[in-house]
């Protein structure tokens, strides 16, 4: 009776996800899958990626290093956060949220209108009678954009679970002797450790498919994964190639999140 | 009382509901998909081109909405589940669509105003019959420089966008077809080569280009030109006009001795059209000789229509960038549309041009 009842009440959720998620995964396969001419059966999709690896790899270069530094970023302001009265954590967590509620397009645009060449940044550099900078279309601007549009994405988890771990487990380590240092190292970053892992997958799996950021911020030569497939069903016309770059990136983060969590798994249970 | 006057406002949102209902049964509603910034939009005096058409027939509503490229309009018309009523391609794209069935006949007894149309522009290689396309515009492609930061002596041919001198400061298209007619005027091919060796030759010009490209941009040409943010880009004569205006140390040059484009864009019908009568009306509007020097004015684009010319600003009529004597359009060439494979190649020759 009780599970039939569940059956029920999660029958909306599983009928959304078979229409918008599973169905659409089949067609992605399915075109991975068709040559773009004939429509029929052929693996061509796939055996051209070769090519296309130096972007991938670059793409998970990138989006590993803004996620590094997201947390090395996220990671003290979530934990202040945790640690202020009740009323200071609403507030700054409102504030985490805020840029949040404006769209990330025009975010991105904003920093090309501060970096470019002819933007605000240099403008004021040349009117003080220092050198431009050349600021924008460098990889250093790409993982700028990652990092300034996902950081919400590290600190809130990463609050989340600071502000669950128990306070009387770091009275214990101070009462045992532990230097703050050592409570931290011992006590905390271990209890945080999920936190992290999956502010870690919440900054990666977006940045490694975004071409938006790397398209307003990056050169010519910072071509990203996501740039590549979305040529490819845009000017491109070849919506199989890039059906079959997504399936790709798609089975890549899957691996990527996986050794992830088995990594972040093993540390769960020294802690426990 | 209370509850008579919320009855009463209750009656009276019903009737409304109802009478809303009545007139959208009325109206039909055409979907316009056209390149950005190519229809007069009321901006600086100019003529409103979409009000005035549905201030003339009310009953007709027009949703617009724009593209950058031939390839991206052909894509997403390629891949279906989206209503069009009017596009505008290019001349080889009209040939193309043509020849993989994806236009409509146009039906003449509803566009009576394309008796305006130049001989010249009609029966063109790409619709030779001028079953599925009427022109909207002409024009050619050259180079725009900015004449503060570029020194004229190095403005000699095509090989301005390839000159280290300017590298980060010099705009490409993101094109394959433009991008490609470049380097075959450049390396001294024809525009219309299905040789693959050429191709090839063409896509090493191109990737030797990339470290000096600042982007490869479309639309966004316009703010990077009169901003300055980029120095050196290849467009449309057109746009170059409507650039200058905002940035008057702007040139344009064509390279006439190594050969540039002239282009024909045409209105069409695809066969994903509903309206099809009401897109015909809304064709034979923008042929209206008057309609059609008061957008084109604004838009810089040639006019097709002889009879047009007589509203046109007479200094734009003298304008050698918007109509090029016979003597500077000697080398000029129009891209005829290529066989499918050839197509094909050279789109995905372009992606590794820019994926590389």
């Amino acid at each position: 009776m009780k599970k039939t009842k569940s059956v029920l009440l999660s029958a909306p959720y599983l009928a959304w996800m078979v229409v918008f998620t599973l169905v659409p995964l089949g067609v992605v396969a399915y075109y991975a899958l068709t040559d773009p001419a004939t429509g029929v059966f052929t693996l061509g999709n796939l055996r051209n990626l070769g090519m296309y690896l130096p972007v991938l790899w670059n793409s998970i270069a990138y989006s590993l290093v803004s996620a590094f530094i997201c947390l090395l970023l996220g990671y003290p302001v979530a934990y202040y956060i945790a640690h202020c009265r009740q009323t200071a954590q609403k507030f700054l967590y409102m504030l985490v949220m805020l840029p949040m509620c404006m769209s990330f397009l025009l975010r991105t645009l904003a920093w090309v209108g501060l970096l470019q060449d002819t933007g605000i940044i240099n403008t004021m550099l040349a009117k003080i009678g220092l050198p431009r900078l050349r600021l924008i279309r460098t990889p250093a601007a790409v993982v700028l954009g990652m990092v300034y549009n996902y950081l919400p994405y590290m600190i809130l988890p990463l609050y989340a679970t600071l502000m669950k771990i128990d306070r009387r487990l770091i009275e214990a380590a101070e009462d045992l002797g532990c230097t703050p240092v050592q409570t931290f190292c011992k006590v905390v970053f271990p209890l945080s450790m999920p936190g992290i892992l999956s502010g870690m997958t919440m900054v990666f799996v977006p940045a490694v498919s975004t071409f938006y950021i790397s398209q307003k911020l990056g050169g010519t030569d910072t071509v990203l994964i996501g740039d590549v497939i979305e040529r490819q069903f845009k000017q491109g016309n070849n919506p199989n190639l890039g059906a079959a770059l997504s399936l790709v990136l798609m089975l890549l983060v899957f691996v990527c999140t996986g050794i992830m969590n088995r990594f972040g798994g093993g540390e769960e249970e020294v802690v426990v | 009382m209370k509850k008579f006057i919320s009855a009463l406002l209750v009656v009276c949102l019903a009737a409304c509901l109802f009478t809303g209902c009545g007139k959208k049964e009325e109206t039909t509603t055409i979907y316009v998909y056209n390149w950005g910034q190519y229809i007069a939009e009321g901006d600086d005096d100019s003529i409103d081109v979409i009000a005035e058409f549905e201030k003339k027939y009310p009953n007709i509503k027009v949703q617009y909405s724009t593209f950058d490229s031939n390839e991206t309009m052909y894509a997403k018309l390629k891949n279906g589940g989206i209503t069009v009523d009017v596009v505008f391609p290019s001349d080889y794209m009209i040939g193309r669509m043509r020849q993989e069935g994806m236009l409509l006949e146009l039906n003449y007894d509803n566009i009576p105003n394309a008796k305006y149309v130049d001989d010249s522009y009609r029966g063109l290689a790409f619709d030779p019959e001028d079953k599925f396309s009427v022109p909207y515009t002409w024009g050619t492609v050259g180079i725009i420089y900015n004449s503060k930061y570029v020194d004229e002596a190095d403005v000699t041919g095509w090989e301005l966008l390839w000159n280290e001198k300017y590298a980060g400061k010099i705009l490409m298209f993101d094109n394959s077809r433009d991008a490609f007619g470049i380097a075959q005027y450049l390396l001294g091919y024809s525009v219309n080569t299905t040789d693959s060796a050429e191709l090839q030759a063409c896509t090493d010009k191109l990737a030797q280009q990339k470290p000096v490209v600042q982007q490869y941009v479309m639309d966004q040409i316009f703010d990077a030109m009169e901003n300055e943010e980029a120095y050196i880009a290849p467009y449309y004569a057109g746009d170059y006009l409507t650039m200058v205006e905002e940035n008057p140390d702007l040139r344009f040059y064509r390279p006439e001795d190594q050969g540039f484009n002239i282009f024909v864009d045409g209105i069409c019908i695809p066969t994903c059209a509903k309206e099809k009568e009401a897109a015909e009306t809304f064709i034979n509007f923008l042929l209206d000789p008057e309609i059609c020097a008061q957008n084109l004015d604004y838009l810089g684009y040639s006019v097709p229509e002889t009879e047009a010319k007589q509203y046109l600003d007479e200094e734009l009529v003298a304008n050698d960038i918007a109509y090029p004597s016979q003597e500077q359009l000697r080398n000029a060439s129009s891209f005829d549309f290529l066989p499918e494979e050839t197509s094909r190649e050279m789109e995905s020759l372009f992606m590794t041009v820019r994926n590389g």
